[in-house]
């Protein structure tokens, strides 16, 4: 049984991938400019035209790379959180992580946009950094109000949706002393965008994915006692507070980076999480890895669909997600 | 899954029973207040006089029959309604993070709200209401569709997630129809929610609507407590399970449909009203519905009545004012009781 689901485990990693090398070659070629996979090996190769390079390197693939680290981050954060918290509805979204981050980029915008304090060129890093001040900040807040004695499972959940309100309503306040144009911006950064994106994103994005996405996995097997519940995990030797912790704060600095580059993409973290339970069942070193390929693969698809379907304009990337996810998923709800 | 049964959380019928009396005292009280402050100043007496020697030349008079009374009598049957219908899908679904648009009612709404901005634009707004209700029965049908129709049956947890996903999808529908046809801006007031267009038609579709939900509401209340200890308990008691999420979500539907037909998408009392009420009167559904409704009213007309004097003479969006009028309390509420939820 074990060996069957190890092997079955590979196999779906091994077509998770193939299919995010495929929709990578899709993607790369579709666009307004459309470019032959021929034409792409040679770009890559270092024989293609210059006008070819240039949409190539400098806008389709920084932007699919930060679609890919962005979905598996999310996901892998969704995952942790409704491990920690034991909860299947727990996401960086519902438990106010994404709007701490919101409400960051919403106060940045309304206090210095148009200013003469930052300048352009600083700008374009601004945004994203105050996004991780606030999710960092929404997670302090989060932590510290529910620690007595330790932080329970179910105090930080809802401490977390209190937390999440107050943000949420706080954004809109802001939002409505804005005008018109810092309004439109704020919304389209609210509703989750990765639009604009350029090769600096993806190098301040990876080292957080290529740390704490292996980190998680390796955490899986404390990760498998915590789910188990408190008393149950005592028992088993856990060390449940500390384990807790690090496993939040890996929970954290996976949502913050990816909001802070993407925006507030919603659903991506609740549902894949569940699909690959579903596909590997609950053990957390084998589904964690098909989690993260499989929100990298759901962002990039997402995303190529998005910007092709109505071009030259672009459906906003969540709500592609939220249609493709919900479906699949509402499927799945079905047929087990 | 997060468990709201514990030992140390019996149910507490004095406290409740004060807030049953004392909150409908504080209720008429706060409805008080909402009638007399708003833009135009008015007088105590001119309330009595505009209900008992109504004089139809006086703008004060018409002011208060024609929009401040109807007014505060909606907030105080949707924040119930909202209260209530919350209170019953986190005991149904024993998930404290479940709220009553969950169930597919709120999204369900607004996707037959776009759908009919674009079909019909110039409808009055009882026929949006309509509508809107219609929806609301549209995306609970998908979501109870969804929950039953695999071969495990409908359970608590499968319940939630279809609920997210249902949600979510339509949602995503209604702002792809919200950009493409360009009526973002009609549907944002909409998702602002408020009670601040409510005239006595819309009160008189509401109230009994209300009054029959809360009815129900209280004959299912022994059933959900039970539901509360775990499917597999309520079974071993002899609950009819099925029968009892079907009228619970028939419950839902009528009093969030209501509720959100005529005052768009008021988040938060919802989700918190219920978790404040239960810190309050410990795990006893039948004190929880009542107390819940009670405490949701008044939240509401007193959220309403300083949205208009926070920045006259605009109102400040009433969904924000109860969070920030919430939440403070409920933290507290949550650090001291969090352990034994």
């Amino acid at each position: 049984m074990s060996k069957q689901t190890k092997k079955k485990t590979w196999l779906i990693g091994l077509a998770l991938f193939l299919a995010i090398i495929a929709t990578l070659v899709l993607s790369l070629n579709l666009g307004v400019i459309r470019i032959s996979p021929l034409e792409i090996f040679r770009t890559v190769t270092g024989n293609g035209d210059a006008q070819n390079e240039m949409v190539l390197f400098q806008f389709r693939l920084p932007r699919m790379t930060i679609a890919l680290l962005i979905g598996a981050g999310m996901t892998v954060s969704g995952a942790l959180l409704q491990s920690v918290t034991r909860n299947e509805l727990a996401d960086p979204g519902i438990i106010g992580i994404n709007a701490g981050a919101g409400f960051a980029v919403v106060l940045y915008i309304f206090l210095f946009e148009g200013s003469t304090v930052v300048s352009d060129s600083l700008s374009i890093y601004m945004m994203p950094l105050s996004a991780l001040i606030g999710a960092i900040t929404a997670a302090v807040l989060i932590y510290t109000i529910s620690w007595k004695n330790g932080v329970s499972p179910i105090r930080l959940v809802l401490v977390g949706i209190g937390i999440n309100s107050a943000f949420a309503a706080l954004i809109i306040i802001f939002q409505l002393k804005m005008d018109p144009d810092d309004f439109t911006r704020a919304t389209v950064w609210l509703s989750g965008n990765i639009s604009g994106t350029d090769w600096s994103y993806v190098l301040a994005l990876l080292p957080w994915i290529i740390l704490f996405v292996p980190l998680a996995i390796y955490k899986g097997k404390s990760l498998n006692t915590l789910y188990l519940g408190e008393d149950v995990a005592q028992g088993l030797g856990t060390k449940v507070e500390r384990e807790r912790m690090t496993v939040l704060f890996i929970a954290v600095a996976l949502a913050g980076a990816s909001v802070a580059v993407g925006g507030g993409i919603a659903f991506l973290g609740l549902v894949v999480p569940h699909l690959s339970k579903k596909l590997v069942g609950p053990t957390h070193e084998r589904f964690l890895p098909i989690a993260a390929l499989m929100g990298a693969l759901l962002l990039v698809v997402a995303d190529t669909i998005g910007r092709n379907i109505l071009a030259p304009s672009e459906i906003p990337v969540g709500l592609i997600v939220s249609i493709i996810g919900g479906s699949y998923f509402i499927y799945l709800l079905m047929k087990t | 899954m997060a468990n709201i049964t514990a030992a140390d959380k019996g149910p507490r019928p004095l406290l409740a029973t004060v807030i049953l009396i004392g909150g409908l005292a504080v209720l008429l009280l706060t409805m008080g207040l909402s009638i007399l402050y708003g833009a135009a100043d008015v007088k105590y007496a001119t309330i009595w006089q505009s209900i008992y020697q109504f004089d139809a030349s006086s703008t004060s008079h018409q002011i208060i029959r024609n929009l401040r009374i109807p007014r505060a009598l909606a907030a105080a049957l949707i924040g119930a309604a909202l209260a209530m219908s919350g209170a019953i899908m986190q005991g149904m679904t024993r998930n404290p993070l479940a709220s009553p648009s969950i169930m597919g009612v709120t999204s369900g709404a607004a996707f037959m709200m776009a759908v009919a901005l674009v079909v019909t634009p110039s409808a009055s707004s009882i026929t949006m209401m309509l509508w809107a209700f219609a929806g609301a029965g549209l995306g609970t049908g998908i979501v109870f569709a969804v929950g039953s129709i695999s071969k495990t049956g409908l359970t608590p947890v499968k319940l939630a997630l279809a609920g997210t996903a249902v949600t979510a999808m339509l949602n995503s529908l209604s702002s792809g129809i919200s950009i493409h046809f360009n009526i973002a801006k009609d549907m944002s007031f909409w998702y602002a929610g408020g009670v601040s267009s409510v005239q006595w038609v819309h009160v008189k579709l509401l109230a009994p609507i209300v009054i029959i939900g809360i009815i129900l509401a209280l004959l299912l209340a022994r059933s959900i407590t039970v539901m509360n200890l775990g499917e597999d308990v309520a079974r071993g008691l002899g609950q009819r399970t099925g029968l009892i999420k079907f009228a619970g979500t028939i419950v839902v539907l009528l009093l969030t449909g209501a509720a959100v037909s005529v005052a768009g998408t008021i988040g938060f009392i919802g989700l918190v009203i219920p978790h404040i009420t239960r810190f309050l009167v410990g795990i006893n559904y039948r004190w929880i519905i009542p107390c819940s409704a009670i405490l949701g009213a008044i939240l509401l007309v007193a959220a309403d009545t300083v949205s208009r004097m926070i920045n006259p003479p605009f109102e400040t969006p009433v969904g924000t004012v109860t969070a920030l009028i919430g939440v403070p309390f409920f933290l507290y509420l949550a650090r001291r009781e969090g352990r034994s939820l």
